[in-house]
């Protein structure tokens, strides 16, 4: 029997992501998947980050992860979003070549060390008493692993809709991969459902270019990876049209044949990624909705119409589509459809992202009740890592809220549980300020250098870059002017009689780099990339020093850990729904518990008193 | 679980002391000093002796079994003699049992744990405790109603839809949102923080009514300030003599006026001192008297001091027994004049009191301060534009939480400490 370190089921984002990282820890690594041409697949649309997603990528690149190069390689419009706001805010998006994502990404997982790619079935675990021991393929054969991680997206009953019709998607009509299926119901996890949908995609050669406006990538690409240098693709443009008020009449007729308005599915859809139907009803005062016409590839002419996703049936789905300008022609050629599919309530996790009840198991991606390419890599990142460890005996290593947007996800995954697909946005993290794209590296590489999860080649080109910094910011604190010079060099300031630093000047929102190098000729010496980083440190620095205060406090309430075995029933005073939910969630410490949902401060001070009697009677 | 025990009325000598006994051996702790104890809510009168059988008190003795007790768990009260001597040695032969002394707070934190009070019926209760005053009273029950709570969730709503809608051009910048949101951000900041300016402007009045108003007799020495002082608090407070210059220091008194609880100051006379010790108590009287809530002038020549009467002040002439025409005049002495001062007095706290806002801590005042700033500073950024949106939101974010402080949603450790440390050991 093949034996593993650490196995992932699964080739998608997090399947992908969990595996390099495994590998790159040292632990001998397997991917399984149903068939090679599956990994890095975009079964959606074909762009990687936006805001916070932009972040999660940066972070996953800062760990030395894959999805970051992979999308520079495979990116044919580069835009950098929210250019005009702050840099916190700012978040690089890219549309990337299906194909090419498709064929870097399985390139570079044949070629990983320590990392084999296996094509099969996997339609049981193996168990030896609660303890998942590996895997049982469709051929007989099994493979042993110290941890296990399941990254099959909607798997899960996953069903799909288009009009009145629907079928089983993914493998579940395959009666042996039910098995799996039931092996999950039997932990007894808690599921939910969700659903999502995807417009209909067009034949590009069919649509009428010429008469839409048109939008351009940025000149000046910025890219995922801080080791990638260029985009190596040809850009292309991107169209944009609206529908109508006929496009509007077309869809409020046919409503009953929506699968969603029709009855069909009862799984929560996102909010911020409504179908046309859903547009339409909800927002009935608005006559046009945008459409952006995104190619999906440089070698084929499949366009990817983002904003009108849909359930409606086929013939529905091309008339509407043929009263959109540009559109009238328009070739259809796969439908747009709505899936449904069950997750597992990521409350039962813990935050390495193992099963808190089925030890040597993993949880990775959208099965975890997320949406998006990015969130299911960086979920992949921390379960990789984390199953790595735990095959080497090592304890978990914890993405905090304070450090990264990883961190904010796993904690609201596993804290808050999900109501609809989970997303990153920049406003989930409340240290925005300091958790900005820029940084990530800053932020990450060295925990990851320390864990064993960034290569020497990053940590070289990491460690130079932060010398960098370091002397540019002894050059920026180490001399001070007075308001007068200050106003000598050009820079409008208060004439205050308060001396201060070049670092201290930038922190004014109106005052650049350029404005300081009058002050003395060696800020001019110093390279316009490191001006540009410092840039961004002295912007926010006022801010992310008050919020010290609050990580502080953050950490202060971590430092209470409640048992595992804390029994909230034997806590008088919670309500019971509290009781319920602390339950679900067994926060690992008070400040999880704090950030539960309709957590209140009596209940904290409850749970506090209460560890605290405990702890006094364990020490008498 | 240790048994503790306390103090639980006042200290010092007084009719009645009641000791509190709580806590698993707590019948077993006071079995040791009176025998056997009378069942559970019936009172028993029992005499109290140490080890070696000496008598120490006849007490009235009271059980309450867990979990029906204020605590939640079995409590015995003993109800002594008001004597130190007694509650002192009582207390000792306590300690040299099984059970401790209770830290601050303990036994309200022993009926929290048992789920025998809330979080709010603990806050209500300090404030109920230390009521003096009818007026504190109602203001206390104000407070534990929650409408302050109610009124920083307005705020609280209204920043939020703020804070939403910047963030709605951030985080859907790519997508069919407004991109200006400006306008309605500025007004929605602008009539919170007149809100909260609004109830900033009712603190003084409302911390006045928790903590008294100061209420300063002033005059030139020996117009009789000090009898006038004994005569408004019904007792001999301040030393009185026919020489000048008596009082030197100044002398507080509390008392109940018309349900608000006031301190009145008597202040060393105002005249050029004729030793250090007199200038420094006159520098002093002018000092307290500024910051006063009321002055009581005591005058015939106010010209003549050094300290003038403000809009409200109270201005009478002195020793009303001596004078034929008692026009305005008062006399401490024969209490001449002294109800119609207590009429004026009360009319004009009164009209102060009116004013109160919900905020009486000086916490609350100072989260307020605070949130008005960081909204300034909110306003400015997004008043510069989309470009400093990011910051802009911190401001807002930051301020929501300062408001949020103030109803409790803060740091549980630091919440469970205020409380606690403010409630006096045993109640």
């Amino acid at each position: 029997m093949k034996q593993f370190d650490v196995l992932v089921i699964g080739g998608g984002h997090a399947g992908c992501e969990a595996a390099h990282a495994a590998a790159r820890m040292g632990v001998k690594t397997a991917l399984v998947t149903m068939k090679r041409s599956g990994i890095g697949v975009m079964s959606c649309n074909p762009a990687i980050g936006g805001l916070g997603k932009g972040h999660l990528v940066r972070e996953i690149d800062a760990m030395d992860g894959v999805m970051g190069r992979v999308a520079d390689n495979a990116g044919i419009q580069f835009r950098l979003l929210n250019r005009r706001k702050g840099p916190a805010v700012q978040g690089p998006r890219a549309q990337s070549d299906r194909q090419i994502y498709r064929s870097t990404m399985l390139d570079i997982m044949e070629s990983t060390e320590n990392l084999s790619v296996i094509e099969g079935e996997v339609i049981d675990f193996s168990m030896i008493a609660d303890r998942v021991s590996g895997v049982m393929l469709h051929d007989g054969s099994s493979i042993s692993a110290r941890a296990v991680i399941l990254t099959t997206g909607t798997f899960l009953r996953g069903l799909i809709h288009i009009g009145d019709t629907s079928y089983a998607g993914g493998r579940m009509g395959d009666t042996a991969s039910t098995r799996l299926a039931d092996r999950i119901d039997e932990f007894g996890l808690p599921l939910g459902r969700l659903k999502t949908g995807t417009p209909p995609r067009l034949d590009g050669r069919t649509i009428n270019w010429d008469i839409l406006e048109r939008q351009e990538g940025d000149d000046d690409p910025t890219l995922f990876s801080f080791s990638s240098t260029k985009a190596p693709q040809r850009q292309i443009t991107c169209g944009i049209t609206h529908t109508n008020s006929q496009t509007h009449d077309i869809i409020r007729e046919n409503l009953s044949r929506s699968a969603m308005y029709g009855g069909h599915i009862d799984g929560v859809g996102p909010r911020y990624c409504p179908s046309i139907e859903d547009k339409i009803v909800r927002f009935s005062d608005k006559d046009s909705h945008q459409i952006f016409l995104e190619p999906e590839s440089l070698s084929d002419h499949t366009v990817y119409p983002n904003g009108i996703s849909t359930s409606l049936p086929v013939d529905v789905q091309e008339r509407y589509v043929h009263s959109i300008v540009g559109l009238n022609t328009a070739k259809i050629v796969q439908p747009g459809y709505a899936i449904e599919y069950d997750y597992v309530d990521p409350r039962a996790l813990n935050s390495d992202l193992s099963v808190r009840h089925v030890p040597g198991l993993y949880l990775a991606g959208q099965i975890n009740g997320t949406t998006g390419y990015e969130e299911a890599a960086a979920q992949g990142l921390v379960a990789g890592v984390n199953a790595a460890r735990s095959a080497t005996g090592l304890g978990p290593i914890q993405f905090r809220r304070d450090q990264s947007y990883v961190g904010v996800m796993i904690d609201d995954l596993t804290t808050r549980g999900v109501t609809e697909p989970y997303r990153m946005f920049t406003s989930r993290a409340e240290f925005r300020l300091s958790l900005r794209a820029d940084n990530a590296d800053q932020r990450l590489t060295p925990i990851g250098i320390d864990i064993g999860c960034v290569g020497p080649q990053r940590a070289q080109a990491f460690s130079r870059k932060m010398e960098r910094i370091h002397s540019a910011r002894v050059v920026l604190d180490g001399q001070s002017f007075t308001p007068k010079e200050i106003a000598k060099a050009g820079i409008r300031i208060n004439q205050d009689g308060k001396k201060r630093t070049p670092f201290q000047l930038l922190a004014f929102p109106d005052v650049v780099f350029s404005d300081i190098v009058h002050l003395s000729s060696s800020l001019a010496d110093i390279d316009k990339v490191t001006q540009e980083q410092l840039s961004k440190d002295a912007l926010y620095s006022n801010y992310i020093d008050r919020q010290q205060k609050d990580v502080e406090k953050l950490r202060r309430d971590e430092t209470h850990t409640i048992p595992q075995d804390f029994d909230y029933d034997s806590v008088t005073g919670l309500s019971a729904e509290l009781t319920g939910k602390l339950q679900r969630v067994r926060p690992a410490d008070l400040g999880q518990a704090s950030r539960i949902d309709g957590m209140t401060p009596a209940g904290l001070a409850l749970i506090l008193s209460r560890i605290r009697y405990l702890e006094k009677r364990r020490a008498s | 679980m240790d048994t503790i025990f306390a103090l639980a009325t006042a200290q010092g000598r007084a009719g009645v002391s009641v000791v509190r006994i709580s806590g698993p051996s707590a019948f077993a702790c006071a079995s040791k000093l009176a025998g056997t104890l009378p069942p559970p809510r019936q009172a028993g009168v029992r005499t109290l002796s140490d080890s070696d059988g000496q008598p120490v008190d006849q007490a009235l003795v009271l059980t309450f079994q867990s979990p029906a007790s204020f605590t939640g768990e079995d409590v015995v009260e003993l109800h002594l003699h008001g004597s130190i001597a007694v509650v002192s040695a009582v207390l000792r032969l306590l300690a040299s049992g099984d059970a401790r002394i209770a830290e601050p707070g303990e036994f309200t934190r022993r009926a929290l744990e048992n789920d025998k009070m809330d979080l709010a019926q603990v806050e209500g209760l300090g404030d109920l405790i230390e009521a003096e005053t009818e007026a504190q009273r109602q203001q206390a029950l104000r407070i534990v109603s929650g409408a302050f709570g109610k009124k920083i969730e307005t705020w609280r709503g209204d920043l939020i839809r703020a804070a939403a809608l910047i963030e709605v051009t951030i985080d859907f910048a790519d997508e069919d949102v407004p991109v200006d949101v400006t306008p309605e951000v500025q007004s929605l900041l602008g009539q919170v923080k007149a809100d909260v300016a609004a109830e900033l402007s009712g603190f003084a009045a409302a911390e006045r009514i928790r903590s008294g108003f100061e209420v300063a007799i002033v005059g030139a020495p020996n117009v009789g300030k000090s009898t006038l002082l004994n005569a408004l608090a019904k007792r001999d407070a301040a030393i009185t003599s026919a020489r000048a210059g008596t009082t030197r220091d100044v002398i507080e008194v509390r008392m109940d006026l018309g349900g608000l609880a006031v301190t009145l100051l008597d202040t060393a006379g105002l005249r050029d001192g004729e030793d250090e010790v007199e200038a420094e108590g006159i520098s002093r009287a002018i000092q307290r008297a500024e910051v006063a809530d009321l002055r009581v002038f005591l005058t015939d020549n106010i010209d003549d001091l050094p300290l003038q009467p403000r809009d409200g002040d109270v201005v009478v002439s002195p020793k009303a027994d001596k004078r034929s025409d008692k026009t305005n005049a008062i006399s401490g002495l024969t209490g001449y004049g002294v109800p119609e001062l207590i009429s004026k007095m009360t009319e004009r706290l009164s009209m102060m009191a009116q004013g109160a806002g919900l905020a009486t801590q000086e916490r609350h005042r100072s989260a307020m301060v605070e949130a008005i700033t960081l909204l300034d500073q909110a306003e400015r950024f997004v008043g510069a534009g989309s470009a400093h949106y990011d910051i802009a939101a911190e401001e807002i974010r930051i301020a929501i939480r300062s408001l949020e402080a103030i109803v409790g949603r803060v740091d549980v450790e630091s919440l469970l400490d205020e409380i606690f440390s403010s409630f006096c050991l045993g109640k």
